[in-house]
């Protein structure tokens, strides 16, 4: 790890202020990403800001008749709070997907949405890759493609974003509320949060310099059937290929968002007229512009199949 | 360097250590509790499991600094050889380990996983969300999946599990 200094920080708006004034800092929540990194120096920042005593974490009823869930509020916390398990049966089921009891227990929901991704290029610092070191090129495009994006992607970068939870609130269409350094706050809708790949894949949400996540709102229960399906190489603890969030309606419609396959949460609300039609018509319009590369072409069928077995078991 | 006070195994400890000191290599290299083991050094193993205020996690992946006032508990503070936890004791009696190295990880997992399950936390194998939790193989295995055992010893952690669990029960 590259040396850095270190603060607890008091409010939320000091904290967002202190990361704009100091070049080169960082939040910090549960850590579990970002010492990962750090250790690798892909990541070196030259001080972080500890984000955990800011009182973000709880998990409050809204006037809309939603739930705001703080940004510090552990992945643990929020898969177990009863409300969250009997009205966003999607979230828990994403958050218990994801990780491990160990991590989930230090994972925060803020970090979670912003862990960056496992494309194995971005982790390799000896192979040129555009979203690590902008410019140098991207290994990853006719490289080792087995696990990366097959829609939304640019000949800059093919890489996933990884995070079980944010494919649940995408199905959700939860929103980010954040402060800015100049104490200023703003809601962000979860499908204009994170970006596309383009030509800056460096950047991968809206967010400004030194914003803070402050809470996750999740608008009121909208009732169905939740569902979230993810396949993976292993049974546990392991990222998705292809996950499925799902919530079902017993008419047969509903929402559907995939994780695994784009650089964030993909959704097609346009396709979701196809759901009563089944999973195959579905599919094919939400991966209708779908690019995969020979290896990873078996995500489109996975997804397929997938979003089938939710159907089945949204019916039986 | 930065100054950092919390307790461990039950007594305080101060320390002015360098900010990037992960809360692992304080205990091993620092206080020189070297029961709590580094395989991976990257979240990935589960060899530094710890219980921090009563919930495991990886000491590998947190600055030792960041953890002012906490109470933690290591594989020492557990048991002793003479006075061992009884899942220490289950993991004698059933061969719970081959070379012992993720052993004290396992261990601390395996307390906080039947914490965890009496306190009503789902997992993944969860069939019903809103039902109460069950001590079932399933349900431990899922939970100790962060907990990789080079050896393969995991039927035999299940069965010392599983017997601590049923007396508890
Ligand atoms: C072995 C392993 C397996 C994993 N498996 C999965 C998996 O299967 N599925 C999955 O979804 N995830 C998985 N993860 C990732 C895990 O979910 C993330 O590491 C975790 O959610 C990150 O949360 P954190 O609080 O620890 O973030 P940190 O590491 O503290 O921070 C991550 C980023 O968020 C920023 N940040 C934190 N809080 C805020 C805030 N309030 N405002 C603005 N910025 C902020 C930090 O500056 C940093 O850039 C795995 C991780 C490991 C190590
Ligand atoms: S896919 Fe993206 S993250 Fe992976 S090597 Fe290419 S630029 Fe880097
Ligand atoms: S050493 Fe911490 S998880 Fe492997
Ligand atoms: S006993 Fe050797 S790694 Fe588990």
């Amino acid at each position: 790890m590259k040396p850095f200094t270190y603060e607890r920080a008091a409010s939320p708006a000091e904290a967002a202020a202190a990361a704009a004034r100091m070049p080169g800092a960082k939040f910090i929540a549960g850590g579990t990403n970002l010492l990962d990194l750090m250790k690798l120096q892909i990541e070196a920042p030259a001080h972080l800001i500890d984000v955990n005593g800011l009182a973000l974490d709880r998990i409050e009823p809204t006037p809309e008749g939603g739930l705001r869930v703080g940004a510090l509020v552990r992945n643990t916390d929020l898969a177990a709070d009863e409300r969250i398990r009997r009205d966003y049966g999607v979230l828990s089921r994403a958050l218990l997907a994801g990780a491990s009891g160990q991590l989930r227990n230090k994972a925060t929901t803020a970090g979670n949405l912003l862990q960056r991704t496992r494309c194995p290029y971005f982790y390799d610092t000896d192979q040129p890759c555009n979203k690590r070191q902008p410019g140098s090129g991207c290994a990853a495009i006719g490289g080792f493609s087995r696990q990366l994006a097959v829609i939304g992607h640019s000949e800059a970068c093919i890489a996933t974003h990884p995070s079980d939870m944010a494919v649940a609130m995408r199905a959700l269409d939860a929103a980010v509320e954040t402060v800015k350094p100049d104490g200023t706050a703003r809601s962000i809708p979860i499908a204009e949060f994170h970006r596309l790949p383009g030509d800056t894949p460096q950047i991968e949400t809206v967010l400004e310099q030194g914003e803070l996540i402050t809470a996750v709102v999740l608008p009121p229960p909208s009732g169905g059937r939740h569902f979230y399906r993810k396949v993976r190489d292993r049974a546990s603890y392991a990222f998705a290929l292809v996950s499925v969030a799902a919530v079902v309606q017993r008419d047969g419609t509903g929402r559907v968002a995939l994780g695994g396959v784009a650089h964030k949460p993909w959704r097609v609300e346009a396709a979701e007229a196809e759901l009563p039609r089944g999973a195959s018509p579905a599919m094919q319009a939400i991966l209708a512009d779908a690019r995969p590369t020979r290896e990873n072409a078996f995500k489109v069928t996975l997804a397929e199949r997938a979003l089938s077995a939710v159907l089945a078991e949204a019916r039986g | 360097m930065s100054k950092v006070s919390f307790s461990v195994n039950g007594e305080v400890r101060d320390l002015e250590l360098d900010t990037r000191t992960t809360l692992l290599d304080a205990l091993r290299e620092h206080l020189h509790l070297t029961g709590t083991k580094k395989g991976c050094d990257h979240g990935q193993c589960g060899a530094c499991t710890v219980i921090v205020d009563g919930r495991r996690i990886n000491a590998c992946l947190s600055l030792a600094v960041m953890h002012e006032g906490d109470a933690i508990t290591t594989v020492e503070g557990l048991g002793s050889p003479e006075n061992l936890h009884p899942m220490q004791a289950a993991f004698i009696k059933h061969d719970g380990f081959q070379c012992g190295y993720c052993t004290p990880g396992q261990i601390c997992s395996s307390v906080a996983v039947l914490e965890e399950i009496k306190a009503g936390i789902p997992s993944h194998v969860t069939a019903d969300l809103t039902a109460a939790s069950q001590v079932t193989p399933e349900e431990i295995r899922e939970r100790m999946s962060g907990n990789i055992c080079r050896c393969g010893a995991y039927s035999n952690i299940l069965d010392a599990i599983t017997e601590v669990a049923e007396r508890q029960a």
